[in-house]
């Protein structure tokens, strides 16, 4: 049962084979036995029986959605109502949100069951799920590695099969390469599709809330429920939303798919550049015609990225200063002492590494030199993928350059960390959606992603690719051995 | 040596919106503390701001009245400090591109006009308030003012005197009353000013530097301010020192500025673009629509009560120094049915002197425009003269009826009956024989007794023309 798409969920709670409460009782029962995974924070565990009653209840009045009585596991940068909402840090350990952000109000009037919060980087930020002040998460697949980051919890918990689906965020990768590392699919949409009210913001031009699922399919149902304007996003747009499910069968032959050759360089390992020749050689089976395109300054990213980024990050997270909630530092002399102490004490090192390069960044005088030059770089990187999607429909190359590493192997060497997301950051700082599809073992036996990166607002083709893919594959059923 | 003041103004305008600036809370004065402070307001986790539109087009209301340009994109910059009434840790204000840019406010000045640039006006949100107060020690914070819609118009240094500062201040205020965008409430802090303020040697060229004055919050209070200030200034420059750049409070209680910051603890508010609010922008069609809008503005009704009343420059720059003082003036004219400057003279002078001596609002005077045309109507039709009507008005003040009820209650009428007066000047005539013969002799101001005489034996209720003529016939 744990591992049903949710399609075949749905249909089996319609056919009353199982109810809401069954299932989500089975979903429970393995966050309990997979502890170990460390992949939530929150396990709603009494609150999601009584969601599950009241889905079976709806789902008996015929009062029914696709996601009635579906467990769901949502990422700890959501605002949930009355339960703890963390954002993996020790400022927020104690914060109850009064109010729940616009997705998971989505998933609620949906009849979705909320099971739990999972782990995430602190504040979203990191690669591999290490800054989390309630400690990593380790990989499903090999509890050695990382299970990337920063929706490092949702990635696990979906391949561990610790729920159906779950939420994550993508601000540089945080979706796209943990699906990679934990062999699940993962989907940053467009920027301005998904509403980020209630989404902890991280670096609000780049964040966005997406799936995070067995198959591009769940992305699907998922992305059906949360895309839609919001009133109460200034930065969601008022664009028609199709049904996501409708192409997913769609033929993808004559499809031009584009590859990079910025992606195909240096400091790819070997085994993942293997990966992404046999999903090419697949996709040439399905009719698609490969191309190949230039990005050049998506070379230039990263730095890009880690300037504009802590900029933003830097205030938005002036709002945690112990006033209103939060941690407050226990022993403070004046107002300035409160505030840096509480800070100091409620921030951790990469967040605050981040906070003081965005400061930096911000300040009078480097203003121009750092913050401003990374915005025409960001304005370069972006027209380089509209001249791209001229020759092509989708681009195509690997979602990270390695696969999962140990965990600790990179935690004294940020940049080294940091240029994990080298291939997914480009779509960030771009505002296009991009997909990572699991498409093989690396020599270690660690999962390999493949990103997909498509047009504005063009969703639903990455997800018609992915689909067909995973249609003639099978990499999106492998779960870890000691999980089947 | 001769020092010249150079005065420009920052004056923060609180814009008369239902809701907050990006929040749906409510900007109502004076309720308990932080019960119209929203999710939002609080700055909760995950909060995100949208725009409040009529707050833009009261801005646009402001740009079009002084003559500005309204700039079709106009961005949202955050402003990053650290204060526990801020709830963000950073204030949404427009920093490169404001909405408002290069208009002008013309003050009137020793019977000259003067025009005083107006560099830029922006949209920004406030702050809450830290309570210091009954707290033994702790601050409390109200969030109710943070988030409430703010325009900041900044002035060109184009003031030369604590008198131009406070005639810029009140044209600004007057205009945005007439606009309707700010109740303009300056006790409430719904109008406050700063202002930088530096002297030079008179005919140089560059400017000195300025201090930055705070906390001036009444008419008053900036001309004191002010001129304290420029005194100061003075007074370290002639005796050898420099003005050093700082901020400084004025203090109405003590009557003097004191420093507040200096210029290196100046804060870099590492202004940047708001990501979460996309650049706002105004279509020309929406700015005309919006012009149409725009009501009858100070100088031009000033020059209509000129060229249709046959006002003076003076009578009509009072009148329409706010919109409800110009409005009670037109109606109380269209009552009355009488002679504009007769009008004029009742409404700038007694019942402005009323409104003062009780410290009443013209809104919440006794006397409201019909009952003073009522008044002033029967002045016209010789029912009463100029002396009893102030009488009349005393008792409409108190609440005893209109003009028609008092007279008549009062038997008020004016004598015109000639033969009535004619008998009255014959007995006064007749009980003063040594006045008439000095008058006869030529002691022509004793006309002033007789007049005097009469009217003490009518009350007052004599026609004062009438009593001229007969007494000159009498005597002649």
């Amino acid at each position: 049962m744990h591992t049903m798409s949710v399609a075949e969920l749905s249909k089996a709670l319609q056919e009353k084979q199982i109810s809401s409460v069954e299932l989500t009782q089975l979903y429970l029962d393995r966050i309990t036995q997979q502890e170990e995974l460390n992949a939530f924070i929150t396990v709603n565990a009494e609150d999601a029986i009584a969601q599950a009653q009241a889905a079976d209840t709806r789902r008996s009045k015929g009062d029914t959605t696709l996601f009635t009585g579906i467990p769901i596991a949502h990422k700890d940068i959501f605002c949930t109502k009355g339960m703890l909402t963390t954002c993996g840090s020790k400022m927020l350990a104690n914060f109850v949100s009064p109010y729940d952000a616009t997705v998971i109000e989505r998933f609620n009037d949906s009849g979705a069951v909320t099971l739990g919060k999972t782990n995430m980087d602190e504040f979203a930020m990191g690669s591999s799920n290490e800054t989390s002040y309630f400690n990593p998460v380790l990989n499903p697949w090999d509890r050695k590695a990382v299970p990337g980051g920063s929706s490092g919890g949702s990635a696990a918990a979906v391949a561990a099969r610790l729920a159906p689906v779950a939420t994550g965020t993508d601000t540089g990768g945080s979706i796209r390469q943990p699906a990679a590392f934990c062999g699940i699919t993962g989907i940053k949409p467009s920027y301005g599709r998904v509403s980020r009210y209630g989404m902890i913001a991280f670096a609000s031009s780049l964040d966005q809330g997406g799936p995070m699922t067995r198959s591009a399919e769940d992305a699907a149902m998922m992305l059906n429920v949360m895309c839609g304007f919001d009133p109460k996003d200034s930065t969601s747009l008022n664009e028609a939303v199709p049904d996501f499910t409708a192409t997913l069968a769609d033929p993808i032959d004559g499809m031009r798919i584009g590859l990079p050759k910025e992606y195909f360089g240096a400091g790819l390992n070997a085994d993942v550049a293997r990966v992404v020749d046999a999903v090419i050689e697949e996709l040439k089976g399905l009719g698609a015609k490969l191309v190949e395109v230039e990005l050049p300054n998506s070379t230039l990213a990263v730095p890009c990225y880690y300037v504009l980024a802590p900029a933003e990050a830097s205030s938005n997270l002036s709002r945690f200063d112990g006033v209103r909630y939060g941690y407050r530092a226990q022993d403070y002399g004046d107002l300035a002492d409160m505030y840096m102490k509480t800070r100091a004490e409620g921030f951790g090192t990469e967040v605050k590494r981040r906070i003081m390069t965005g400061t930096y960044a911000l300040s009078a005088g480097y203003y121009d030199a750092y913050y401003l030059k990374a915005q025409k770089l960001r304005r370069l990187i972006a027209d380089d993928f509209t001249r791209a999607f001229e020759s092509c429909d989708a681009i195509l190359g690997p979602t990270t350059p390695t696969t999962a590493f140990d965990l600790g192997s990179k935690t004294d060497d940020p940049v080294a960390m940091y240029l994990n997301d080298i291939y997914t950051i480009p779509a960030n700082l771009a505002g296009l959606p991009g997909m990572s599809i699991p498409a093989g073992l690396g020599d270690d036996g660690r999962p390999v992603g493949v990103q997909l990166v498509g047009r504005y607002f063009d969703e639903a083709r990455l997800l018609n690719i992915g689909h067909r893919f995973q249609q003639v594959t099978d990499w999106h059923n492998q779960i870890p051995l000691d999980q089947a | 040596m001769e020092w010249e003041p150079v005065i420009g103004l920052e004056v923060h305008v609180q814009l008369r919106t239902q809701s907050k600036l990006f929040s749906d809370a409510a900007t109502k004065y004076g309720a308990d503390p932080n019960t119209q402070a929203c999710d939002v307001d609080v700055a909760l986790p995950g909060v995100l701001p949208v725009m409040n539109v009529e707050a833009a087009r009261m801005a646009v209301k402001l740009g079009l009245a002084i003559d500005a340009a309204i700039n079709q994109r106009s961005v949202f910059a955050r402003k990053n400090y650290f204060y526990p009434d801020l709830p963000k840790g950073y204030q949404i204000s427009q920093y490169e591109l404001p909405i408002v840019e290069h208009g002008h406010i013309d003050i009137e000045i020793d019977g000259d006009t003067k025009r005083i640039g107006v560099t830029r006006a922006h949209l920004e949100e406030d702050a809450g308030k830290s309570l210091h107060e009954d707290f033994h020690g702790m601050t409390g914070i109200d969030l109710n003012r943070s988030g409430t819609p703010l325009i900041e118009v900044v002035s060109e240094p184009d003031l030369r005197s604590p008198q131009e500062a406070v005639a810029y201040l009140k044209k600004l205020h007057a205009l945005v009353r007439y606009l309707d965008i700010s109740d303009g409430n300056m006790q409430e802090g719904s109008f406050r000013c700063d202002a930088n303020i530096s002297i030079r040697p008179k005919g140089q060229k560059e400017f000195g530097t300025r201090a930055e004055l705070k906390n001036i919050n009444s008419f008053r209070f900036v001309e004191r301010g002010i001129i304290h200030e420029i005194e100061r200034q003075i007074d370290v420059l002639e005796s050898g020192g420099t003005v050093v750049q700082e901020t400084r409070l004025y203090d109405s209680a003590k009557d003097e500025t004191r420093s507040m910051r200096g210029k290196e603890e100046a804060h870099d508010y590492r202004y940047f673009p708001d990501p979460d609010l996309p650049p706002m922008t105004i279509e020309d069609a929406v700015v005309e629509e919006i012009r149409q809008t725009l009501p009858e503005l100070p100088d031009a009704k000033k020059a209509r009560f000129i060229s249709d009343y046959g006002l003076s420059a003076y009578d009509a720059g009072v009148l329409t120094a706010s919109r409800e003082l110009a409005d009670y003036y037109e109606q109380t004219v269209a009552e009355s049915g009488a002679d504009a400057k007769l009008v004029a003279n009742w409404v700038a002078v007694e019942l402005a002197a009323y409104l003062n001596k009780h410290a009443v609002e013209l809104a919440d005077s006794p006397v409201n425009a019909t009952m003073l045309g009522g008044l002033v109507k029967r002045i016209a039709d010789n029912t009463i003269s100029g002396k009893i009507a102030k009488e009349v008005f005393e008792a409409m003040w108190n609440g005893e009826g209109d003009a028609d009820a008092v007279i008549e209650k009062q038997g008020l009428q004016q004598i015109t009956d000639s033969s009535a007066i004619e008998a009255i000047v014959d007995e006064v005539l007749t009980n003063n024989p040594a006045q008439v013969e000095q008058f006869r002799g030529g002691q022509q101001k004793l006309m002033g007794f007789f007049v005097g005489q009469v009217m003490k034996a009518t009350q007052g209720k004599a026609n004062p023309q009438q009593v001229n003529q007969i007494l000159k016939a009498k005597l002649g």
